[in-house]
């Protein structure tokens, strides 16, 4: 290889290098300094040492981090309502879709055409009134009858289940099946919902994968807005808002570290392992429309 | 025959409404209601809680929410009609209160608050007046937040997706990093770095000191005016620019290698090939880049939440922020209604505007 194009090739590895630096950097940081105490944190973050764990490196941070807040508490509610909202929401949605697609129905669409709609209504339009709403709504659990939906796991699963792009990222598979096996099976007599049970479902693995990692980050990291407004109890709080436990008092930055790096690596570390999944589910969201 | 057909289409109505509506419910009672709920909602004074019965009030939200005033004063004359001078030489100007508490003189500016003021020529001063001054700058600050965050994102993202789009062995082991700040929550980062601006024991501080020799001088990035909304674009964009990256490339990966071939036979140089090639193939996805992040933009909330909490002096304030402010923290579901609102239209504008972008070459 002649020498200028082994220099032009060690300059752009060296540009992407310094560009992947910029991007890890960060991360490096958030978990290194969760190793160390606070005092030699501080110290540490004036050079280069705040990138490695060098020291007085332990878990200590962790330990205290969960003596400080329920944390066990507040992952166990996070996985329990994505996990919940993300079955819910691939049943409901592709059910739907099943039906936009494959049946003919009075007013289908009429009502395909207001769901698409809502594609440009963000969450955070509708937050206020939504508030409004399932403070008045009536419940009926385990504790009884409740005249509001405030303070309770179902408020923050239940408006998240349906959503446009999941019923359309559904639609649009749905479409490109062959309508053959559908008639087929439905001559051989299945029902409708046999059909898409034992037909389509199967043939679906690649978009309710999509389907699931995009709710998922949407439940789990999004986790904010929300909570803030409709759950003050902590018995139902998701990881995003326990965070605030870490800010009462004196803020120990290596405790929120650990925590930090408690609620993130899970998501770094499925995200690694399924990298191509994922993203080419982020990459569907921009085909929408 | 003819029986059986009607039966069987009936059958297929009812299938297909029951295996379609508990989605379209639940999007109906969350979605769709909660969206003309703001509607009727920003025209009444109602709470959330409240012993009164709710108003009808009309466009009073809004007016309180977008009333502005301009007001140009004189400075200050002396006995002997020269203007009186302050300790560093400027003018002096009358007390903006002698304006907005005189109900009987002035009543176009009763009750409103000075937002910002521009020297005019000839010692004039302009003073703009806002009756909510705290919403005028949560909306200056979304617009600004997107104005300025999209073309650099845009552009940053574009630059990553080019460098990530040649033949080098490895490439995809950059792209999984570039990519990785997206998986991770807002709120997470922005607690990382409200750690890593902060203005004693910051990593950025030490960092730039270290670079330039103990040079630079601290700055307290979150906490002061002039550097706290663009600490947060920053990070906004380091956060999100790998997702429009994705975007791009898959653009980028719909232009046939045969164009490139062309261009390569023609002699183009490398910078003719992105103009003349690349750039006119990438037109819809430049459009749709823009779109989405400028929706992500409007809707600022997390960063504010959790770095600034709007401050310091409202110089963080975003629309969301004050609709959440509004609707749960005072209660005030109309007030955050009316914002909602706003944003919508906002939001709406924006679709709008890429639906005839994209018409016109159809």
């Amino acid at each position: 290889m002649p020498v200028h194009k082994m220099v032009g090739l060690a300059l752009r590895y060296l540009l992407l290098i310094w560009i992947a630096m910029i991007f890890i950097f960060p991360i490096l940081f958030m978990v290194v300094s969760s190793l160390k105490p606070d005092l030699q944190l501080l110290m540490d973050s004036s050079s280069l040492r705040a990138f490695l764990p060098v020291g007085d490196i332990s878990f200590n941070n962790y330990t205290s981090a969960f003596d400080r807040a329920p944390i066990f508490f507040f992952i166990f509610n996070s996985v329990m309502i994505t996990g919940i909202t993300i079955v819910c929401s691939l049943f409901l949605c592709s059910l739907s879709a099943f039906s936009f697609v494959f049946l003919t129905w009075k007013g289908k669409g009429v009502v395909f055409a207001i769901i698409l709609a809502t594609f440009i209504v963000p969450f955070e339009t509708i937050a206020i009134p939504l508030l409004l709403i399932v403070n008045n709504l009536p419940w009926i659990g385990l504790e009884g009858f409740k005249t509001s939906w405030i303070n309770s796991y179902h408020v923050q699963i239940i408006p998240f289940i349906a959503d446009a792009l999941t019923i359309f990222l559904f639609v649009q598979y749905f479409r490109d099946l062959p309508k053959d096996l559908v008639e087929a099976s439905r001559i051989d007599g299945a029902t409708w919902f046999q059909v898409y049970r034992r037909v389509i479902i199967p043939l679906s693995g690649p978009i309710v994968a999509t389907a699931a990692i995009l709710k998922f980050l949407m439940m789990y990291n999004n986790q904010l807005l929300w909570p803030i407004m409709v759950v003050q109890e902590e018995t139902y709080r998701p990881v995003m808002l326990g965070l605030q436990y870490f800010f009462q008092l004196n803020t120990q930055w290596g405790e929120i570290m650990a925590y930090l790096t408690i609620i993130t690596i899970p998501v770094l570390l499925f995200y690694l392992v399924l990298q191509k999944a994922f993203i080419a589910s982020i990459a569907s969201t921009g085909i929408k429309g | 025959m003819p029986n059986n057909k009607v039966l069987a289409i009936r059958r297929q109505n009812f299938a297909g409404w029951t295996m379609a509506l508990p989605a379209c419910l639940l999007v109906f009672t969350f979605l769709i209601l909660p969206f003309f709920m703001a509607f009727g909602l920003s025209l009444t004074n109602q709470r959330l809680v409240s012993p009164n019965p709710t108003e009808f009030v009309g466009f009073e939200n809004f007016q309180q929410m977008l009333g502005i005033g301009l007001l140009t004063m004189e400075p200050d004359v002396d006995d002997t009609g020269n203007i009186k001078i302050d300790q560093e030489g400027n003018p002096v100007y009358p007390r903006v209160r002698n304006f907005t508490r005189n109900q009987d003189d002035y009543p176009q500016y009763f009750k409103k608050r000075e937002w910002f003021r521009i020297g005019l020529p000839n010692d004039k001063m302009l003073v703009v007046l806002a009756q909510d001054v705290v919403f005028m700058k949560a909306l200056f600050n979304t617009l600004l937040f997107a104005l300025i965050v999209c073309p650099i994102q845009a552009g940053f993202a574009l630059g990553l997706a080019l460098l990530i789009n040649q033949p080098l062995r490895g490439i995809n082991i950059f792209r999984t990093v570039y990519f990785a700040p997206v998986v991770i929550s807002m709120v997470v980062v922005s607690l990382l770095w409200r750690f890593i601006y902060d203005g004693q024991n910051g990593l950025l501080n030490a960092l730039l000191q270290m670079f330039s020799l103990g040079l630079f001088e601290s700055v307290d990035w979150l906490g002061n005016t002039a550097t706290a909304l663009p600490a947060i674009m920053a990070m906004s964009i380091w956060q999100g620019v790998g997702f429009h990256m994705v975007i791009w490339l898959s653009g980028l990966q719909t232009i046939p290698i045969s164009h490139y071939e062309v261009a390569r036979i023609e002699g183009a140089t490398r910078w003719q090939t992105f103009r003349f090639v690349t750039w006119p193939s990438l037109r819809n996805t430049a459009i749709l880049v823009m779109v989405i992040i400028t929706m992500q933009a409007f809707t600022l909330y997390p960063q504010v939440q959790v770095m600034t909490r709007g401050g310091p002096l409202d110089s963080t304030q975003s629309l969301v922020f004050q609709a959440v402010v509004r609707g749960y923290e005072k209660q005030d579901i109309s007030g955050g209604s009316a914002i909602s609102v706003l944003l919508f239209l906002l939001v709406l504008s924006i679709s709008l505007f890429q639906r005839y972008l994209t018409r016109e070459k159809d």
